[in-house]
């Protein structure tokens, strides 16, 4: 890992993306979109998650056993939520939470 | 443990080293690894314990859709957004202050970790407000819980998971403003140096994290089912 000074010209690049994601998501929010209404508020948050951890917390900038451990913990949370949610939605036939 | 005053970094010798330098690294490049390393390892632990908290929103939610719209409904979008833009504005500050202290400029160091402690000190007190709110309007699930009826058990969970999925995360603000205050001093006391960064930088860390937590927790508590009602 590098103690790689990242320019202030990406921080503010990254705040301003994600202070326009923030608006979006509000304003999509009073769309109707049925179901792709948690779709677009997740999409949006998870990019803007992913924005905060490769340059505010230099994730790009650092070395694999860094990007090992981030994606290890993306892993053991995916398996949590599909693990689980793969439970409650098979217990019915509808393939819903019932 | 604690470094002195002034810590002089050269290349370590047998003779001296970076007051800095635990004795059980080879070098302050070695030393700071392994600590942004030990945060990150924490901070996995973190996604965990929030994560289980997330996972149950997502039974419940996936259980009871309309309570859960009908609920969110009755959080403050005005403040739950401003405070998305406060905590996002913190991570800005709090990058600029690991910059500010990767160049060894001291006094913008101290700077950024102030404005960064306020913004934080802003978001608990929003947080606050809307607490008093939803005291106000009997929105506390318990014997004091008011409702419409069709909802009032399911609502009551919502409820539940807002206050401690919100709470949890205010609780590691208040840490976080606590690590602050910690940095703020080091910085102040000449501990932190161009060559000793890395603890602004792994501090930085944990408040990133907390950071993203949030914006996972806006949109999940306050904006579902928006569009349902005017």
């Amino acid at each position: 890992m590098s103690n790689h000074i990242v320019p202030l010209r990406t921080y503010y690049l990254v705040f301003l993306t994600l202070i326009v994601c923030t608006a979006i998501t509000v304003a999509v929010s009073f769309v109707d979109l049925g179901r792709f209404n948690v779709v677009a508020a997740l999409g949006i948050a998870i990019l803007k998650a992913t924005l905060v951890v490769l340059f505010f917390m230099h994730v790009k900038y650092s070395g694999k056993l860094t990007w090992v451990v981030v994606a290890g913990s993306l892993f053991w949370l995916g398996i949590l939520i599909v693990m689980t949610a793969g439970d409650y939605l098979t217990r019915v036939r509808t393939g819903t939470f019932g | 443990m604690s470094p002195e005053t002034h810590a002089v970094a050269h290349e370590p010798s047998h003779h001296h080293h970076p007051a800095a330098l635990a004795h059980h690294f080879e070098d302050l490049g070695q030393q700071s690894e392994a600590a942004t390393l030990g945060m990150w390892v924490f901070l996995v632990t973190e996604v965990l314990f929030f994560g289980g908290l997330f996972l149950a929103y997502t039974i419940y939610r996936g259980w009871y859709p309309d309570a859960f719209a009908v609920s969110s409904h009755e959080l403050d979008i005005v403040l739950g957004t401003t405070n998305t833009i406060v905590l996002i504005t913190s991570s800005l500050t709090m990058a600029m202050a690991v910059h500010s202290a990767q160049l060894g400029h001291r006094r913008k160091l101290m700077m950024f970790l102030s404005l960064t402690m306020l913004l934080g000190l802003a978001f608990l007190g929003i947080k606050g407000v809307e607490y008093y709110h939803k005291f106000v309007e009997h929105h506390i699930p318990g014997p004091t819980f008011q409702f419409e009826e069709k909802y009032v058990r399911e609502a009551q969970i919502f409820f539940s998971l807002y206050f401690v999925m919100t709470g949890l995360h205010a609780l590691h603000m208040i840490i976080g403003l606590g690590i602050m205050i910690w940095m703020f001093i080091w910085s102040w006391n000449g501990t932190i140096t161009r060559e000793y960064s890395n603890p602004i930088e792994v501090s930085g860390l944990y408040w990133h994290f907390v950071d993203i937590v949030w914006i996972f927790l806006f949109p999940l508590l306050y904006l579902v089912g928006r569009h349902l009602h005017s």
